[in-house]
């Protein structure tokens, strides 16, 4: 397994030839006929792997999408099993052999941020065997209570004697001790190695070409595909008049894929692209032709006044405190449908025969990725595999629903015993995302005569992703992840707000547009419905909008605490410096999500010409332990851009059933010179575990649309803000 | 037939004269470190040069480019990944999911080499690449460290 596995990081294109060498060998994969193998490689146990030459590999089981997640989860193993660092490497087990080993290494899934909050605790303690059972072997080996012997950076020592052996020279040894069954992990404080500001393990083959994506895979053999699927989501696919196209340069198949799709499999990929362009298709579009987005929101907009309704957030009698509250305040806010728009488009590779079927793709889920393998190919899953390769982005789209696996499987099966990579290109790519779900928001609220927030009610309609998705995870007509944000007390998140008398509630209205779960999820949304209603209520109670929202977090210390942490940061209550002679104001949010605390302060300018230009966020986060504090800034940094991108110009159009955004031309995001400077603000109080790679995003556009409305006395509660005139009177 | 000359070797390609350069680049040349992202010149993840200027490469006609001209792409950008760019992004940690750091790390080698001392609005006027994952601030950053202009900010 290892050697397979080893093969991946020094270049993938080896093991993809030696694979599929075995591979049409009678189908045995190495890795599979080799597992679990620990006579043959030093495996101390499912998580670390010691050669003689002391290099130590870390097996990793979540996906590196950019996030980190590779060397903060190598971190956390390596602290436990106090290792040299430097000798310190990883490799993806692949989900076929997670399978075959009993889940092994448990979850596979990456996303949600929960690639180092879900799994440290067993990581670690695979850590800590393999290092246990290092120390164990060496006192077996020098005849000494292993309570003598003491292990760091990849070297046991036995004082007394002045013996030491490297961890190498014992891994064979420990590798045959039974693992320890009591494992005391280290307290966060002492760490050495996590928690500290390490350079990633994957930087320097991104900066000379050798990281290998799923796009530029290639396997002896291969063939290319390109692929259109019916642009009316449910639409199906009629006819095509493959002869128009056989004839041109390259092209060897025109294939129906499944019942909506039709791909083009030729020798080159832009072969197949350009073929694809020219062959006549005709579609049954079906009803669904007649959706726009006009009467999408004309549907959100009757669920905001619905009485069916879910639960998710109910404290008192929000109605009768509304209706009773001397000053009422209301407003009406919109989300929109929007693309991950990963940079690289959808792709997977895939090999089928009747017997056995693999695949090799970018996926943020590779047991996902195995069962949809599993299911298109018409075969148990122990006779498939998927191999997880590098992913140019994920975002959540890479996730839950492996569209393109099952397509490319699919196309595979028409041509058994060759390899076909099928990639999307950037129209197919936005044509047929999963989509940001659509919501609607309206909130009603009461004070009382001091302005004092009474009563809040928080009516959302639309779109559920885990109804498309997940939808056995819906109970009595509740979606709970809707609520992200906006819950009681919890773990995961929970409003930061108490409300004497407060009702959230959901109104389901699912249009045909498929929902992914999209960086950040529900969280987006929710965080400015919140945070710029909040801002609006503390305009109306004449209260400065920290005071105000101070005045509601007493019983949230670590809401608040980054609250304040941020306000202070930026300067919170004195003038900003003007910029080019513009005056700069400021606006405030917070929320949480993912397991983490976050708030930002955003500083903005408005031209006259109405042009916004944000100057400088300061984020702070409370993400408990804080496994690598410089990933953690990239990641906040990371997700403002995707958050402003998502404020600024994020949509997507529903036209006649379909999308109108077709590449980036239409759907602009944010570039370089309209990038603000970000001040990272790490307040990890410890005692918890929460996630980074997403829970920041949401704050980004409220903290924006509040300093928007600082500078203007616009409030703007519909995105993306380009529909919006800020030009002064 | 066309004839290429990447990375100071010539190649021979047999393809349809409208193919853009970055398919016979990554697909009958072999180099695969040049990305595709949009293919309508938006995002700059095809970023390749020719002659020393930066090219978005998936726009571009094969048949427009001479066996004169010099194209470079990243994997010939430096021997060793040795270039200051290449240096400075790997000493600032800049890639995310990297798929566009190509593309990115092949448009400040272009600024650099035409504006050796650019200042901060230079770079963020000068940089236009579509970056999903968000390393902007470390993109401005590593193209000041490798221009020694990090201290003047
Ligand atoms: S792929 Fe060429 S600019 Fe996007
Ligand atoms: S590093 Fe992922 S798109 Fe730039």
């Amino acid at each position: 397994m290892s050697q397979t596995i080893e093969a991946t990081r020094r270049g993938f294109l080896a093991t993809a030839s030696a694979a599929l060498g075995a591979f049409t060998l009678g189908f045995r994969i190495p890795e599979a006929a080799a597992q679990p193998a620990a006579a043959a490689t030093p495996e101390l146990n499912a998580w670390v792997v010691i050669h003689p030459d002391d290099r130590i590999v870390v097996r990793i089981a979540r996906s590196e999408m950019g996030q980190g997640t590779l060397t903060g989860l190598a971190q956390l193993v390596a602290e436990e099993l106090n290792a040299d660092w430097s000798k310190v490497s990883t490799e993806y087990p692949t989900p076929g052999q997670n399978l075959a080993r009993n889940r092994a290494w448990g979850n596979m899934s990456t996303g949600g941020s929960r690639g180092v909050r879900e799994s440290h605790d067993y990581v670690r303690k695979g850590g800590a065997a393999a290092r246990m059972m290092l120390v164990q072997a060496a006192a077996n080996r020098w005849g000494v209570p292993a309570a003598d012997c003491a292990a760091a950076k990849s070297m046991v020592t036995h004082a007394a004697s002045g013996r030491s052996a490297s961890y190498g020279s014992l891994a064979a040894e420990a590798a045959k001790l039974a693992p320890p069954t009591e494992i005391t992990l280290k307290d966060p404080k002492d760490w050495t190695i996590a928690g500290k500001p390490l350079p990633r393990l994957d930087t320097v083959d991104k900066t000379n070409g050798k990281q290998v994506y799923g796009a530029d895979l290639k396997l002896p053999g291969m063939l290319n595909a390109a692929i259109r699927d019916c642009p009316v989501f449910g639409g199906k696919l009629a006819s095509f008049d493959a002869a128009a196209i056989t004839s041109r340069p390259g092209v060897r198949k025109v294939v129906r894929v499944n019942d909506s799709a039709v791909a083009v499999v030729a020798d080159t990929w832009w072969q197949a692209k350009t073929a694809l362009d020219a062959l006549p298709v005709v579609w049954d579009e079906g009803p669904n032709a007649q959706v726009s987005s006009e009467s999408v929101a004309a549907w959100l907009k009757e669920g905001l006044d619905a009485p069916q309704a879910a639960v998710g957030n109910r404290v008192g009698d929000a109605r009768a405190a509304i209706a009773a509250a001397p000053r009422k305040l209301e407003a009406v806010y919109g989300y929109p449908h929007q693309n991950h728009a990963c940079m690289e488009p959808m792709n997977a590779t895939a090999l089928w025969t009747a017997e056995r079927c693999e695949v090799w793709t970018p996926t943020q889920n590779g047991e996902a990725a195995l069962a949809a393998t599993a299911e298109a190919a018409g075969l148990p899953p122990a006779r498939c595999e998927v191999h997880k390769i590098h992913l140019g982005g994920g975002f959540g789209r890479r996730g839950a629903v492996h569209d393109w696996v099952r397509q490319a499987v699919a196309i595979a099966k028409e041509l058994p015993g060759t390899p076909v990579k099928l990639l999307w290109s950037r129209e197919e790519d936005m044509l047929h995302g999963l989509f940001h779900p659509v919501t609607q928001c309206k909130l009603t609220a009461g004070l009382d005569a001091q302005g004092n927030l009474t009563g809040m009610h928080m009516r959302i309609s639309g779109q559920s992703i885990v109804a498309s998705i997940f939808p056995q995870n819906i109970r009595d007509g509740r979606d709970p992840v809707v609520f992200q944000g906006l819950n009681p007390d919890g773990p995961e998140a929970a409003i930061g707000y108490s409300i004497p008398n407060l009702l959230i509630d959901h109104a389901m209205r699912n249009p045909h547009v498929p929902p992914g779960f999209w960086r950040g999820v529900n969280l987006n949304q929710n965080a400015i419905y919140l945070e710029c209603f909040m801002d609006e209520l503390a305009h109306e109670a004449g209260k400065d909008p920290l005071e105000f929202r101070r005045s509601l977090m007493q019983r949230h210390p670590r809401h608040l605490a980054v609250l304040n942490a941020a306000a202070e940061r930026a300067g919170w209550g004195t003038p900003a410096a003007p910029v080019n002679g513009l005056p700069v104001h400021r606006g405030l949010a917070q929320t949480m999500g993912f397991g983490s605390y976050v708030a930002a302060c955003a500083e903005v300018s408005v031209t006259p010409a109405g042009e916004v230009k944000v100057h400088r966020i300061v984020a702070a986060t409370d993400c408990g332990h804080a496994v690598n504090p410089q990933q953690i800034e990239a990641q906040v940094e990371g997700s403002f851009v995707y958050g402003l991108s998502a404020a600024l110009y994020g949509e997507c159009t529903v036209k006649a059933g379909r999308m109108e955004q077709e590449n980036f031309d239409t759907y602009p995001m944010l570039r370089l010179d309209e990038m603000p400077k970000v001040e990272t603000v790490i307040l990890p109080s410890g005692g918890f575990w929460g996630g980074v790679g997403e829970p920041t995003i949401a704050v980004a556009a409220p903290a924006v649309l509040n300093a928007i409305f600082a500078a203007t006395g616009k409030r703007i509660r519909t995105l993306p803000l380009k529909h919006h005139d800020l030009r002064r009177a | 037939m066309a004839k290429l000359t990447v990375n100071g070797r010539v190649h021979d390609v047999a393809v349809d004269p409208e193919t853009p350069l970055l398919w016979v680049i990554r697909e009958q040349i072999g180099l695969t470190g040049t990305k595709y992202g949009c293919g309508v010149a938006q995002c700059g993840a095809c970023t390749v040069h020719v002659d020393g200027q930066a090219v978005r490469s998936c726009s571009l006609p094969v048949s427009a480019v001479t066996e004169a001209q010099k194209i470079t792409t990243i994997e010939g950008l430096s021997p060793d990944g040795g270039h200051p760019v290449q240096k400075a992004w790997v000493a600032l940690d800049v890639p995310q999911c990297g798929y566009c750091q190509s593309g990115m790390i092949m448009a400040a080698a272009a600024l650099l080499a035409e504006n050796p001392k650019p200042s901060v609005a230079d770079i963020r006027s000068g940089i236009t690449n579509i970056c999903r994952c968000g390393t902007y601030n470390r993109v401005q950053a590593a193209v000041q460290r490798a221009a020694g202009t990090s201290a003047a900010g």
